[in-house]
């Protein structure tokens, strides 16, 4: 074995097979060597990313469970708590889009499910190349389908998302699926193999040569060779994980479970090894109980099989019986495979001999942390000298602003949420298309929104920045709708960490997201990382979605961004500076992608959001919305489309450019649309926060017109606006 | 008055037809599990959305053969009434409860959007409620509902009034541009000859509650409590 160096081929160091060697105090067999693989692989063992994780704020009054286990758990009173993951799957997606986004959302389901929540919404966060590019809207049309295909069999509405195209995810697209759940707090569960003597069961599908080292693809850069990986792929069978959510919610309805956990990244080594490690107990395993798609299967593979909808239940040995009658029922396969032991052993059994055997702890809990070198790459110096006053001044502003509209990350996303059922479950209140979707809660006047956001270009010129702006933005969004921010889930999606320009941008990116996280009170309970998000050597922009839950005590305050009535006056809560850096005017009119980001006041933006929160609350507010891609022409444009109304505005330029006033993308900045008799109260409520607020103009009319002091700069029909920027999508695509 | 929801492995719009009628019309409502094999007592049932045996093979051509289903095409011919909503449409024309069959949309998409219905009927234990010149907006999502019937089954239709529904736009006119899917004639929904089991591809269900942005479903909902009240 030494000879081959097989570890090597499995993604291991020669460093970290001298530690097994040394663990074990023995050379391990093929099985053992395939089990530590896996386990110590990126995806699982985040050896590379452990120790910047820990900047995170995880804790607050609320959560009932950080990082650590299969979801993150938020209080929202009533008994109730909300559950929430987000989790990547881009290098499957990148290889095959239907099926590796549909096991996407398939995972990030049963993580939910394993904290014995019942799952009630979907989101993504998705970023591809130029559509111009036929094997992009090959990739884009097959990810879509494939959300789609999983989330509406399943009968998950998918209520959200984002999307962003670049050319920097041309061969390298992000999907990252999430998903929200409820549960009552007495039915939580958690993935611990506690009690010896109990019972092992793998519920749900067989178990096929399906997603052999999935994680260890996912662990490494794509290239051409990556084409071969395509086995590494799952498969997806939606209506198998119907009957499974409703099985275990059965089950541990009826407390029949003392332990739950979902089969994904690393099959059967990972559930079984982290189940027992967490609960400091061993367990045995007998691969001859097993069911399998076919015969002959090796104890590797089925060790290392990702093959999808499969459940681990740990059970006392009285609640068996019942346990199976419920699996029965629902047209489950059950079968008890093992049993908890005190040894804190993972013993593997085939043909009654042991076929590998190993400290649980040492597969799910001691793979090696590294300590990466971190440099600040040259890229940033050359891109942030930029001197705003050699850019020419505006022309045409009425032809930018149907640019902006119709370039395909501000256009209308309709041809995408469109093919997701988004309505399934009647609780979808606030649908796609708005800041952030927003769910009621049965039973209760409350209320959930949800957002998942990141503007990776931004991270890409000033990751510190630009990871502060995506928590502040997801923020923003949140309490758009009406709600307040509870807690983040992240999905940090890098470039190869080994590379120190890589590793910087990581640690930047947390050190702004956790200091974001920190001043709006919104702490981070569970993400998952994706790193080797390169193609032949060339990362994708750093790209650290956010996705954040709020809660709304009462939905019906909730709030769109849709212009609800002529003659409300528009109101801008926040100032605009002269900042153009990283602005998709810049990147789409200008083809630039320099300067700096525009900066935040982690300060201002907390009392924008309080203003503005009270100010919904209060009643005062018939829309808002925030100011992000595009800025405020943009925004305008909109809530406009959104409310089928036109708008007529006036701002003073002051010391600003008139593109930066138009287009600029500062931040910290939110456009509410109100009745003139709550005026005095958005005043005063401003007024005590210390917020800038300035009237603009009113609503009504069939145009948006835009005037800078007295020049009017934007002039258009809001049919002709609408045009722009519906079907942008739906035309690349047909 | 009591109403069942029908719930095969893979149904997912059972809960929002429950607590449509639980919730909001406020009458008695039960589920009944695939492998029940009897419908006493009830006096409508509903075939709900979803992808009941996950669709493979064909939408609702393995659900035709669930225990459950003898039992409602009885319960049909007995002239109780069965309401199939989406995947309960599909279902219904795969039993031969219903006339014509339900395909692939015609670009091959799923589509979740709200759409405009133009009443073609209004005298049906389903329709009653209905003004006759109302139009109703209630969404759709499915990948498969593209009606369709051979020449001769389409002029039985129009001839016995069995059409019910038909894509239009909000103004009511009946066109290409209002139909989502490439149904035949924008066939949204037809009735049995008898009039007492109906199919439709949109969600009534889904269009119950100001806050869900539509209540026109329940002009569906309140023609049945209507027709069953009389009775």
């Amino acid at each position: 074995m030494k000879e081959t160096k097989i570890w090597q081929e499995m993604g291991l160091t020669d460093t970290e097979y001298q530690l097994i060697l040394d663990g074990l105090g023995r050379e391990p067999n093929y099985v053992e060597l395939g089990m530590f693989s896996v386990m110590w692989s990126e995806h699982c063992s985040y050896k590379h990313s452990r120790k910047a994780l820990k900047m995170f704020p995880t804790t607050g009054e609320r959560v009932l469970q950080g990082p650590g286990e299969n979801a993150g758990v938020v209080d929202i009173g009533d008994e109730l708590a909300v559950c929430f993951k987000i989790e990547s799957h881009n290098h499957p997606s990148a290889i095959e889009p239907y099926q590796g986004a549909a096991t996407g959302v398939g995972g990030i389901i049963r993580d939910i499910l394993a904290m014995g929540a019942r799952p009630v919404a979907l989101l993504n966060s998705l970023r591809f190349g130029s559509l111009d590019n036929p094997r992009v809207r090959h990739l884009f049309s097959g990810v879509v389908a494939g959300i789609g295909g999983y989330g509406n069999c399943i009968g998950i509405p998918t209520v959200g998302g984002e999307l962003y195209f670049n050319s920097c995810y041309e061969d390298n697209p992000l999907v990252n699926a999430m998903c929200v759940g409820l549960v009552n707090k007495n039915n939580l569960m958690k993935g611990w193999a506690t009690g010896v003597g109990n019972l092992v069961i793998l519920v749900g599908a067989s178990t096929g040569r399906d997603g052999i080292h999935g994680v260890t693809f996912a662990s490494e850069e794509l290239s051409e060779a990556s084409e071969k990986k395509r086995p590494s792929v799952q498969v997806g069978d939606p209506f198998m994980e119907k009957l499974l959510v409703e099985a275990c919610l059965e089950l541990i309805e009826n407390n029949y479970l003392v332990g739950l956990q979902d089969l994904g990244g690393a099959g059967l080594t990972c559930a079984t090894s982290e189940t027992a490690s967490r609960a400091g107990t061993g367990m045995e395993i007998d691969l001859d109980r097993v069911p399998l798609r076919e015969k002959n299967l090796t104890p590797y593979e089925i060790m290392l099989s990702e093959s999808q909808e499969r459940m681990l239940l740990i059970v006392e040995p009285s609640k068996e019986s019942k346990v199976m009658e419920v699996c029965h029922r629902w047209g489950l396969k059950a079968t008890t495979i093992g049993r908890v032991t005190d040894d804190q052993i993972l013993k593997v059994y085939q043909d009654r001999k042991i076929v590998a055997e190993v400290p649980a702890r040492m597969l799910a809990e001691e793979a090696p942390i590294y300590s990466p070198l971190a440099l600040e790459p040259a890229y940033i110096k050359e891109i942030s000298d930029f001197n705003l006053d050699k850019l020419p001044e505006i022309v045409d502003a009425n032809r930018v602003l149907l640019a902006l509209l119709s370039s395909p990350t501000i256009a209308s996303k309709e041809w995408v949420y469109g093919q997701y059922d988004y309505m399934v479950r009647t609780s979808t209140v606030i649908h796609p298309g708005s800041d952030a979707a927003v769910i009621r809660i049965r039973d209760t006047h409350k209320g959930l929104a949800l957002t998942t956001d990141c503007n990776s270009l931004y991270t890409y010129l000033d990751p510190y920045v630009g990871g502060m702006i995506a928590v502040a933005e997801a923020a923003r969004n949140i309490v758009c709708s009406g709600a307040r921010p509870l807690a983040v889930t992240d999905c940090l999606n890098f470039g190869n960490p080994e590379k120190p320009e890589i590793f910087w941008q990581f640690q930047k990116a947390i050190e702004g997201m956790s200091e974001a996280c920190r001043v709006l009170q919104a702490p981070v309970v569970g993400g998952n990382v994706s790193f080797y998000n390169e193609r032949n050597g060339s990362p994708i922009y750093p790209t650290p979605t956010v996705g954040m839950v709020g809660l709304l005590e009462n939905v019906d305050k909730r709030c769109t961004q849709a212009f609800k009535k002529q003659g409300d006056i528009i109101v801008l809560l926040g100032n605009s500076y002269n900042e153009l850096g990283g602005s998709q005017y810049l990147l789409q009119v200008h083809h630039l992608v320099k300067g700096k980001p525009p900066a935040l006041s982690l300060e201002q933006e907390k009392a924008l959001q309080e203003n503005l929160y009270q100010a919904i609350s209060q009643g005062v507010i018939n829309s808002a919305h925030d100011l992000s891609e595009g800025g405020l022409a943009v925004a305008l444009a909109e809530c406009c489309i959104s409310g089928g109304l036109g708008a007529k505005v006036v701002l003073k330029k002051e010391d600003l450019r008139v593109d930066a006033l138009l287009f600029g993308e500062s931040q910290s900045r939110v456009i509410v649309s109100i009745k003139s008799a709550g005026i005095p109260a958005l005043w005063q409520l401003a007024q005590k926060n210390g917020l800038e607020v300035n009237a603009i103009g009113y609503v009504g009319g069939e145009s948006l017109t835009i005037k800078v002091d007295d020049r009017e700069w934007i002039n258009l029909t809001i049919k002709e606006i609408e045009q722009s920027w519906k079907n942008t999508i739906a035309k690349l695509m047909s | 008055m009591k109403f069942g929801v029908i719930v095969f492995p893979g149904s997912n719009c059972d809960l929002d037809a429950y607590h449509l009628v639980k919730d909001v019309l406020r009458k008695p409502v039960e589920y009944i599990w695939h492998q029940q094999n009897s419908l006493k007592g009830y006096d409508c049932l509903i075939l709900p959305g979803g992808f009941s045996y996950g669709d493979y093979l064909r939408c609702g051509a393995i659900a035709r053969f669930s225990p459950i289903m003898q039992e409602v095409v009885e319960f049909a011919n007995r002239g109780g009434l069965v309401l199939g909503i989406c995947n309960g449409f599909q279902i219904l024309t795969e039993a031969g409860l219903l006339p014509g069959v339900l395909l692939r949309n015609q670009d091959l998409k799923f589509y979740c959007q709200f759409v405009h219905l133009k009443v073609e009927n209004v005298n049906t234990p389903f329709t009653n409620f209905i003004e006759p010149q109302k139009i109703l907006k209630i969404p759709i999502a499915h990948g498969d509902g593209n009606y369709y019937i051979d020449e001769k089954g389409l002029n039985s239709l129009l001839e016995k009034k069995q059409v019910i529904f038909r894509y239009a736009t909000a103004e009511g006119v009946v066109s290409d541009e209002a139909n989502p899917n490439g149904a035949l004639f924008n066939i949204a929904g037809v009735i049995s000859e008898k009039g007492n089991v109906l199919g439709m591809m949109p969600h009534p269900e889904r269009a119950g509650e100001t806050l869900l942005g539509s209540t026109d479903g329940l002009f569906i909902f309140q023609s049945l409590l209507n027709y069953l009240e009389k009775l």
